[in-house]
């Protein structure tokens, strides 16, 4: 297993290679000028030439890809053009919310889908199976965009029970460690702030968290369909063992491989950012920094998302599949 | 096993519960803290290297330049200057500085902090020079030689020309003035640690979510009452205007048009309106530009004129410019698509500056004209062309293609066949620069308040430099380049109004743009925040306001 994780991540080296020469070249095939961008109506061409020379846009390709990679391997991810900041710092300031927002929106994925799921495989073709299929076709096919509007109008202005949108209540005194604000906010004791913005989660976690979980739901009820027609499952029930215990105890876990990938390959998703989420509920993550960045034409932020998105989506990819050995031990790496 | 899971979860509840409570009792003594929204975040909080409206507005209240508009004016007032003074040269202008004044830094306000916050934008050796991209130097600026220290009081700037303009240019925040000591402390990394001398002090700057401002105890003039100030990010218009309605802002910029009739029928909400400092036109390219070679930013004699490369036959002739104006119905627009957040323009700059031209008539909405004009010309059949749509939305362009297609839809009733054609702003602004097109939509947002900035910025000769055209109409009247040249070497008032005035006539009779619209500014708040006052720059103080 040791060697297996240590294979996979070597493997990361050329995916990560080749998905930067992709960004790369797309987002120089892309038209625009990130220097006009920067300097607006009134730029003369002097002052254009001047940017374009000072971060390297007037070299060729290979060789801002040449230097962008050198500064990799030295740790260093290269400025802003636009804010001058450095690429590291952006997107480590951003990090830290998409994480926490992914986490929540999974965590309310996993318990509603996987419960809708399993209820609908038990109860197939009844009613409820019906209606609770019928919700998940909906949330696949609901706009986030209108579903994170409908959320701020009732539960915000109408019922005002919940924040329409930040990350805290900006009254509420709040000092960060670590940039994770439940994290910070439990180390520093500070159970005001918490509250806060635990509320603050609840509404961008069930607007981003809708979709996979509709996911889920139709993953598991299928997964745990084709369980529950196994021999095994009628050896049980033979057995008199209650529903219950066929159900949750041996039938679901058979059934995890499938819904484990979905959750995997959903939370990689998550993680590279909601834009739309993130807009509505101005939420700041990665999804509007990288849509930002593309607008401006900001191509160390774009190229650093990027490379960020490339590495999480590998490792998520590789906790997935190490968490199939638990589920199921016949599946061994070597 | 499950029960213990059960005691865990309850505990966490009651936990939670217990702290909700315990942030009742700690309320601390009520500050008075406005949160804005705002539909951006800042890029840089270094005023002399931004361009952004968004980072704009949060310095504008950090820091102060030598003069100020007055309050919802583009007058100017002594700020960090008492007075100054112009030669009979018009050539220097000498200011006593203000005494007494500290930076929020505890560094003394003198001479030293001017010349550093001029030079540094001006002067390539000065240590500080590469630090910023100093965008606005070389466009509103080019005319200031260097700025020299008199004693710590006295300054004196000089200029290469007289430019009557330069004195609502210093108002700019592009001129505000920065703590030198906290420039050195930070280097590089000055631009996240903003020190000036204004009403409120920097306090934190969380990306994309919120910067803070407090109050600054030691202002020289009176304290502000409000404690703090949080500008927070909100993009989306709705989720501003839901944000408002539920009261956890108190202030919000950029509300949507079509929400307008909800905000004014809710007595907790108001809406504040005024002309905005704008005008959104279609250019039509009449043909000819130059090549400015040397970029010094004027047509010198050996520059020839020669054909863009959107050069289009008919629209070189007047009467098919005419034409057009009298072919496209205006109010229609502005009713429909700018939803009443606008007013007809039918001058290229806006009604309430100096040296507008009131007495023009504007051209009617006449289609019959339209193709009288176009027979005139030699075009009775009409002709097939392309017009250029801005692919985002600017206040004094409210939903570019929109307005493309009603225009082209009255000019296919005067048989004029229009293409519409869009690609990324970047490339956009580029190509129209360049004079690639034939048509296009755009417009202009002033940046100091003097004619000047709109009227040879847009429509003079030498603006018509291909490749770098701030006249994408590439429209070339010497007479009317001559009248701006006279109305900025000119510190009088009268004539240069008169100037402004005359030259507006002449570029009515080319023709070469439709005016289409001045989008109004507005803002909502509170109906409890009280002091906030509009300024035409779009620009935005804090500091008069109050929470009652």
């Amino acid at each position: 297993m040791k060697w297996y994780i240590i294979k996979r991540l070597i493997q990361l080296i050329p995916v990560i290679i080749g998905v930067t020469i992709i960004a790369f070249s797309l987002i120089q095939l892309a038209p625009g000028d990130p220097a006009r961008t920067m300097l607006g109506q009134h730029a003369t061409q002097q002052e254009i030439n001047e940017i374009r020379e000072k971060y390297g846009l007037d070299e060729p390709i290979y060789v801002q890809y040449a230097i962008w990679l050198n500064g990799v391997l030295h740790g260093d991810l290269g400025r802003s053009i636009l804010t001058r900041e450095l690429v590291v710092i952006e997107i480590s300031e951003r990090f830290p919310n998409t994480i926490e927002l992914a986490i929540a929106a999974m965590i309310f994925a996993i318990i509603i889908g996987g419960l809708a799921g399993i209820i609908s495989a038990s109860k197939q073709y009844s009613i409820t199976d019906y209606t609770v299929m019928g919700i998940a076709l909906f949330g696949i096919s609901m706009p986030v965009f209108w579903l994170g509007i409908m959320l701020m109008l009732i539960f915000g202005v109408i019922l005002g029970w919940l924040p329409i949108g930040g990350r805290i209540d900006l009254i509420i005194p709040f000092q960060r460690v670590t940039g994770f604000m439940v994290l910070d906010s439990i180390i520093t004791g500070n159970f005001n702030a918490l509250i806060s913005i635990l509320k603050h989660l609840i509404l961008p976690a069930i607007a981003l968290g809708t979709i996979p979980m509709a996911i889920i739901a139709r993953v598991t009820r299928s997964s745990m369909l084709e369980v529950l027609r196994q021999d095994f499952i009628r050896t049980e029930r033979a057995k008199g063992l209650s529903e219950r215990v066929v159900i949750y105890k041996h039938a679901l876990r058979n059934a995890m491989v499938p819904v484990v990938t979905v959750i995997g390959l959903n939370f990689g998703l998550l993680l590279s950012g909601a834009i739309l989420t993130e807009t509505v509920f101005s939420w700041p993550g990665l999804g509007r920094l990288v849509v930002n960045a593309v607008y401006q034409r900001d191509y160390p932020l774009v190229v650093g998302c990027i490379l960020i998105f490339a590495i999480v989506f590998v490792i998520v990819n590789l906790i997935t599949d190490i968490l199939y050995t638990f589920i199921d031990p016949r599946i061994k790496y070597e | 096993m499950v029960n213990k899971y059960y005691i865990l979860t309850i505990g966490i509840c009651l936990t939670l519960i217990a702290a909700s409570f315990s942030g009742c009792v700690e309320e601390e003594a009520e500050e008075m803290v406005l949160i804005f929204a705002m539909a951006g975040d800042a890029d840089k909080l270094d005023p002399a290297d931004v361009t952004d409206g968004e980072s704009i507005s949060r310095t504008d209240n950090i820091f102060e330049s030598l003069v100020e508009y007055t309050e919802g004016g583009t007058d100017i007032q002594p700020a960090l200057a008492t007075s100054w003074e112009v030669s009979n040269d018009g050539l220097d202008i000498t200011f006593n500085l203000r005494k007494n004044v500290k930076f929020h830094d505890g560094t003394d306000f003198n001479a030293d902090a001017v010349v550093f916050s001029f030079e540094r934008q001006y002067n390539t050796s000065n240590p500080y020079h590469d630090y910023g991209e100093w965008a606005y130097w070389s466009y509103m600026y080019y005319d200031i030689d260097y700025v020299e220290k008199i004693n710590d009081y006295k300054i004196i700037i000089h200029l290469k020309n007289s430019n009557a303009a330069i004195m609502t240019s210093l108002a700019m925040f592009t001129v505000a003035i920065v703590s030198p000591t906290n420039a050195e402390k930070w280097g590089e990394d000055a631009f996240k640690h903003p020190v000036g001398t204004g009403p409120f002090k920097f306090v934190e700057w969380i990306k994309d979510d919120h910067i803070t401002v407090e109050a600054n105890e030691n202002y020289w003039r009176a304290r502000p009452t409000l404690d703090k100030i949080i500008f927070r990010v909100i993009e989306d218009p709705s989720a501003r205007l839901l944000a408002i309605q539920a009261g956890e802002i108190h202030g919000m910029e950029y509300p949507d048009p079509s929400s307008f009739d909800l905000i004014k029928s809710d007595s907790d909400l108001q809406l504040l309106t005024q002309a905005g400092m704008n005008v959104g036109y279609l250019a039509m390219n009449t043909g000819y530009g130059y090549y400015d070679e040397n970029e010094n930013g004027v047509q010198d004699s050996d520059e020839n004129w020669v054909e863009t490369p959107g050069y289009f036959e008919p629209l070189t002739n007047k009467l098919v410019r005419k034409a057009i104006n009298y072919a496209i119905d205006k109010n229609s627009i502005i009713d429909n698509l700018y939803k009443g957040t606008a007013i007809v323009a039918k001058n290229g700059m806006p009604p309430f500056m100096l040296g507008y031209n009131d007495d023009i008539v504007d051209y009617s909405y006449d289609p019959d004209m339209a193709k009288d004009l176009l027979e005139e010309a030699g075009y009775p059949n009409g002709f097939n062309t392309t017009l250029w749509v801005m692919p985002v939305s600017r206040p004094y362009m409210f939903d570019p293609p929109k307005i493309a297609e009603a225009i082209q839809s009255y000019l296919a009733d005067v048989n004029i066949n229009v293409e519409l054609y869009q690609i990324d702003w970047s490339t956009y602004l580029e190509e129209t620069e360049n004079g690639n097109h034939p048509m296009c939509l755009l417009g202009w947002t002033g940046d100091n308040g003097d004619p000047d900035n709109f009227m040879r910025v847009l429509y003079g000769s030498d603006s018509a430099s291909i490749g770098t055209a701030g006249n994408v109409a590439f429209y070339n009247n010497s007479l009317v380049q001559e009248k701006f040249t006279a109305a900025l070497q000119s510190y009088d008032v009268t004539e240069r109004a008169k100037l402004y005035e005359e030259a507006q006539v002449l570029i009515h009779e080319d023709a070469p743009f439709v005016y289409l619209a001045h989008a109004t500014q507005n803002m909502v708040f509170l109906s409890n925040v009280k002091g906030y006052v509009l300024n035409p720059t779009e620009r935005k103080f804090f500091y008069p306001v109050e929470i009652e």
